[in-house]
């Protein structure tokens, strides 16, 4: 079977940086592969290579079976690339922007015309076809951006990022289109920051961290990792906190989780219900009255922390609090 | 033969992309122009009563086919500018992954950069017009002059397309390219005859190309004698034109 892309041991360095350290990966065709990691990881690098923008250091990369190296050409026209810099031109309007790239793509100015016109409808972007696009809001600009990207009818869609900055609304948005893209049997690359985003779309995602793939599987399956659902207590006090990790510790004390600041204990558990009421019952005969009981699914975040021992959220990590209390 | 029709296809599909921001936003045209404007007005008005006796014109004359190269010179090196701001805007990512000519986007950007400079360079002439000056030559004369300095302007523009391509930022860009105008159009015939200069100044500035294009535009306009200015002008055109092309061509394609 020939596979949408693939990357064997590829690597990129720009003199001692290693932006990727050998990566190795297969996404089938038809569906969305998701590329999960922080800023830097070697996500969109990862697309620069797939898109033929810049050439591995080692390793080969092929785009439906063609290598990007020695055949762009080809691959350059089979892929659609969509950034997170909303790559179209401020001063053309949207339908000039789309027929620009579609002429670009070798269409006759007739075709290229046309299908401005299906793309602006299939994006909802037929009222605003005329307008210059610095007069579009950010959303706009995204999909418009997205709609260039589609002009050739390609068969493996890049999206870098497609969603970052974007409010909810337009997000799902987005999101819905990005589906129905799919549906329609596009392979697409997915890279995100956000792992609901990941969660959300993909059929198979791979966490990239430090250039390297650290993970790859589907979302259940990554969650499987980390051994399944949570039951998570949460005490009043400290006193109730100690009691409550005794009670339990006969029902499991190895994968237990315990934040002693913020009282709270997270137990796995491997048949939900039935460990639930297990679990509860132990803390119930000790006497102690929980002030919230819940069953968690495991998030992508928790994956994330559980393979890189950092939060996949790319917030700076919490500064230590001043003026602790003593 | 195909291959040569894509570039041609291609890089005037740019051009139209590039003309179609002066055509949205005209005051960048009518600014560009009036920095030369002012030049030509100060430069006149002030300095011409004490140098036009060196010129031994009527310095009006003597001076507009000087601003008008430099002019142009200035003008070339936006086609650096924009470059850089293509390629920090994305939009640079986004050709280099169409099936396209790789040197449609140079040629697309210099032609319309061309076509500026054309135009700047005709408001700038008919400012001249307004202040006094006339072409001594007849109108075959007038016509070569105009394009000998806009090609000069067209090479000129490919070396900043390589600048832009290496430096990538759009300040960087304008920086890198004032350090090699500036010198260019000072220490040269543009402003002033190369007799009052130190010998070793004029040296630098009898045998560069600017000093070039300033004399064979005078020579085109007044008939002053040009000492085969012309020629030699041609010569870096062409050869400006030959090294830089490849150059930029290769910086843009190289995929690291």
């Amino acid at each position: 079977m020939k596979y949408a892309f693939e990357l064997k041991n590829v690597k990129k360095h720009y003199g001692k940086v290693k932006a990727l350290d050998g990566v190795t990966l297969k996404a089938e065709q038809g569906k969305i592969f998701g590329m999960l990691g922080p800023n830097g990881a070697g996500k969109s690098t990862i697309v620069k290579v797939l898109s033929t923008l810049i050439e591995p250091t080692s390793g080969i990369a092929k785009v439906a079976g063609i290598d990007t190296v020695k055949d762009s050409t080809g691959v350059r026209n089979t892929i659609g690339l969509a950034g997170q810099f909303a790559a179209v031109d401020e001063f053309l309007t949207g339908r000039e922007n789309i027929q620009m790239v579609g002429q670009l793509y070798g269409l006759k100015r007739k075709v290229a015309k046309q299908r401005a016109e299906e793309i602006l409808e299939k994006l909802s972007l037929t009222d605003a076809a005329d307008r210059q696009v610095k007069t579009y809001s950010g959303g706009m600009r995204r999909r418009l951006d997205l709609g260039a990207s589609l002009v050739g009818n390609p068969k493996i869609l890049f999206l870098d990022e497609p969603t970052t900055g974007l409010d909810p609304r337009t997000r799902k948005e987005l999101w819905d289109i990005i589906r129905d893209l799919a549906n329609e049997g596009t392979s697409i690359l997915l890279t995100t920051q956000y792992l609901d985003e990941a969660d959300e779309l993909a059929d198979k995602i791979a966490v990239i961290d430090y250039g390297k793939l650290i993970a790859e599987g589907t979302s259940e399956q990554l969650k499987k990792k980390l051994g399944g659902d949570m039951v998570e207590f949460e005490l009043k006090n400290k006193a109730d906190y100690i009691n409550a990790l005794e009670a339990v510790s006969k029902f499991c004390n190895q994968n237990r989780q315990a934040d002693e600041n913020d009282l709270i204990i997270k137990i796995p558990v491997k048949n939900s219900a039935e460990d639930l009421l297990t679990v509860t019952k132990m803390i119930d005969e000790a006497g102690i009255k929980p002030t919230n009981i819940s069953l968690h699914k495991p998030t992508l975040d928790d994956v994330f922390l559980a393979l890189t021992g950092k939060k996949a959220s790319n917030e700076e990590a919490k500064k230590p609090k001043r003026g602790k209390k003593l | 033969m195909n291959r040569a029709f894509n570039d041609l296809r291609d890089g005037l599909i740019i051009t139209k992309r590039n003309v179609m921001r002066y055509v949205r936003l005209p005051q960048l045209i009518i600014f560009s122009s009036i920095q030369p404007i002012m030049f030509l007005t100060l430069f006149n008005f002030v300095f011409g009563g004490a140098l036009g006796a060196s010129a031994g014109e009527k310095y009006i004359n003597y001076l507009l086919p000087g601003i008008m190269v430099q002019t142009i010179l200035f003008g070339a090196l936006q086609t650096g500018v924009g470059l850089s701001r293509d390629l920090n805007a994305g939009i640079i990512d986004r050709f280099r992954s169409l099936p396209m000519s790789r040197s449609a986007v140079l040629t697309g950007r210099t032609t319309a950069d061309l076509v500026r400079n054309t135009i700047t360079a005709l408001i700038l002439l008919a400012t001249g017009f307004a202040y006094g000056f006339r072409f001594q030559n007849g109108a075959l004369d007038a016509f070569l002059m105009i394009t000998l300095i806009v090609a000069f302007g067209y090479a000129f523009s490919w070396v900043a397309a390589f600048v832009g391509l290496a430096v990538k930022d759009e300040e960087t860009a304008q920086l890198a390219g004032f350090l090699f105008i500036f010198p260019l159009t000072f220490a040269s015939a543009t402003f002033v005859p190369t007799s009052t200069m130190p010998s070793w100044l004029q040296t630098f500035a009898n045998n560069q190309p600017v000093t070039f294009a300033v004399t064979a535009a005078r020579h085109f306009a007044l008939g002053t004698p040009s000492d085969g200015a012309e020629w030699k002008l041609v010569a870096w055109i062409i050869g400006l034109l030959i090294l830089f092309i490849p150059l930029s061509v290769f910086i843009y394609k190289r995929r690291v």
